[in-house]
């Protein structure tokens, strides 16, 4: 079992209960998300997503490191955003889409899935969008909405995740009076850390991450990038960027994309420091964005 | 040159006082119900009217309660048939349906949008009265002729239907995709993301679309007529006959003109029908109101 805080002291107020202090799991070998242990791996073999006529996505190959964070980058257009929902399979959604090729999670093919499949696919694959979407609820069932819809209901266990995920997103000190109000009334930037929460909270591998930053305020989204710094121990982050700064600052690995190919990737400081291609020494030097 | 300007501010003035007329218009029907209806107030209190179940006409006893009741459960069975049913088919339509199947059904439901009334009545009483006298009835109560409560509610929930599907689907598709994105992308299925997410934030707007639709169901009146018994009596369940307002003004418009207290009694029940529907209408106003104002 892994857990970024060894200890959860629980929020019951009054009496202490018997476990506190302890090292409590925060899953019980019951629970329905156990997260496999050992490595987490996204490949992707030949794949093309056609929308209607277009070709949106030509051929891709890469692989998706573990435990680290992948920035694709690339000027806008080009496939970036389509890549990301492919893999939790959101790209489905889109009228008159067809993806054919593999899509590897943990040597399984999400390409052809279906039923069953695709929902755990969906919470192994947490997604943040661009803008905070926060659903039309509390706090608290923000973030226990993704439990609650696998089935969890028992509500001490309901309160248990919700802390101990907003404690993660670094947002419980500051709506811990307030877990009952609408999430709507939340600024913007504590809107996507609790979007963060409540992807946390059904325990994915992955963190999808699409141009997670880009409606926030500077401070909010160096929150978020701090976040995801400490979060990478634990789950493997794939960013969507537009701001190369943010990348210099973030990156472990690097995937240039170009027109819906991949143009590089590769360990951030080879693909920052001794682009191979000359197509990302020019999108690096800022000849086009 | 002049006369240009001078035919710009004719034209805005004619289209101001054109609008005005049409909106005066609530007011001076308003106003001329309330005055017709004066003389039945010189006889008998609102209250006795309101609450009296006593309709003797020819005595001069005029007891609305057997036409309000009627009204009321009509409509409210209207509204118990209608609303699942609309809301399931706008979710189908917006959520499940592929866009072929949209594009066949929404001109379908215009259409029986457009569907004169009296044709809804004809149905009613070729298929819903034979069915609710001989098949339905005789399971419950001894004897029904089939001209009953449950058939107009029928007839009626069938015809404010394509209303509310449209209403519904409208209000539907106005949810954010990123908000149903953001549901199913935690693993939740369609159903859960329409259930908890999408109808959970419309909620208030979808209210708004039935306040609407229970304002066209009181004030429909020939196929109600036609189905409902029009019997003055306060209905005792599903299988006795009804007597709503609308179909007691255009029954007894014609013959009343002998009684001056009979004219005055239908006229106030017109007046009690204005004023319902003007509520109703309101309501759903404020509702949606307070929905774009949250919006924004």
């Amino acid at each position: 079992m892994k857990h970024l805080f060894p200890a959860i002291s629980l929020p019951f107020e009054g009496r202490r209960p018997a476990t506190a202090g302890k090292v409590i799991p925060l899953f019980r070998p019951d629970h329905k998300f156990e997260r496999g242990e050992g490595e987490s791996e996204l490949v992707v073999e030949n794949l093309n997503v056609h929308i209607k006529q277009q070709h949106i996505l030509k051929e891709i190959n890469l692989t998706i490191p573990d435990k680290k964070i992948t920035c694709v980058i690339g000027p806008s257009g080009c496939g970036k955003s389509t890549l990301l929902k492919t893999f939790n399979r959101l790209v489905d959604s889109v009228e008159g889409v067809r993806v054919s090729g593999r899509v590897l999670l943990n040597g399984e093919d999400i390409v052809g899935s279906g039923g069953m499949e695709i929902i755990n696919l969906r919470r192994k694959m947490g997604l943040i969008s661009q803008k905070p979407c926060p659903l039309p609820m509390s706090i608290f069932d923000n973030v226990a909405y993704g439990c609650r819809v696998h089935g969890i209901r028992n509500w001490r266990k309901l309160r248990m995740i919700v802390r101990h995920y907003l404690e993660a997103a670094g947002l419980w000190e500051e709506v811990k009076e307030r877990l009952n109000t609408p999430a709507t009334r939340l600024s913007i930037g504590q809107q996507q850390r609790l979007c963060l929460a409540r992807s946390l909270a059904v325990e994915p591998h992955f963190i999808l991450a699409d141009e997670a930053t880009s409606a926030l305020d500077p401070i909010s989204s160096k929150t978020i990038e701090e976040l995801f710094i400490k979060l990478k121990q634990h789950y493997s982050i794939v960013m969507v960027t537009h701001t190369l700064r943010q990348a210099l600052r973030v990156a472990d690995h690097v995937i240039f994309m170009y027109l819906g190919q991949v143009i590089e990737t590769g360990p951030a400081e080879q693909v920052f420091n001794h682009p191979a291609d000359k197509l990302t020494q020019k999108y690096l030097s800022g000849s086009f964005s | 040159m002049r006369f240009r300007v001078l035919k710009d501010k004719v034209a805005g003035g004619v289209m101001f006082s054109l609008t005005a007329l049409s909106l005066l218009l609530v007011v001076v029907m308003g106003a001329g119900l309330y005055m017709k209806s004066a003389p039945i107030f010189d006889e008998h209190g609102l209250g006795e009217l309101l609450f009296s179940s006593s309709w003797k006409p020819m005595r001069g006893e005029f007891g609305f309660l057997p036409f309000i009741a009627g009204t009321i459960w009509v409509t409210v069975i209207a509204v118990v048939i209608a609303v699942p049913i609309s809301l399931l088919t706008a979710v189908f339509l917006v959520e499940y349906a592929r866009p072929v199947t949209r594009k066949y059904v929404f001109p379908a439901l215009d259409i029986l949008a457009a569907l004169p009334s009296v044709i809804y009545g004809v149905w009613g009483t070729l298929l819903i009265v034979p069915f609710i006298s001989d098949w339905l009835a005789p399971r419950f109560v001894d004897f029904s002729t089939g001209y009953t409560m449950l058939a107009a509610g029928i007839v009626l929930g069938v015809m404010i239907l394509p209303l509310l599907v449209s209403l519904f689907i409208e209000i539907i598709t106005s949810v954010p995709g990123e908000l149903r994105e953001a549901s199913i992308s935690l693993g939740a299925t369609r159903w859960q993301t329409t259930k908890s997410v999408v109808i959970r934030d419309v909620r208030p707007g979808l209210a708004a679309a039935v306040v609407l639709a229970v304002s066209r169901a009181l004030g429909e009146t020939i196929a109600v007529l036609m189905v409902c018994g029009n019997l003055p009596e306060i209905p005792r369940s599903l299988f006795s006959a009804c007597y709503p307002i609308p179909a007691l003004i255009a029954n007894n418009y014609g013959e009343m003109l002998s009684l001056p207290s009979y004219e005055a009694a239908l006229m106030f029940a017109a007046l009690i029908l204005f004023v319902v529907v003007l509520l109703f209408n309101l309501i759903s106003r404020v509702i949606l109101y307070r929905v774009e104002k949250n919006v924004a």
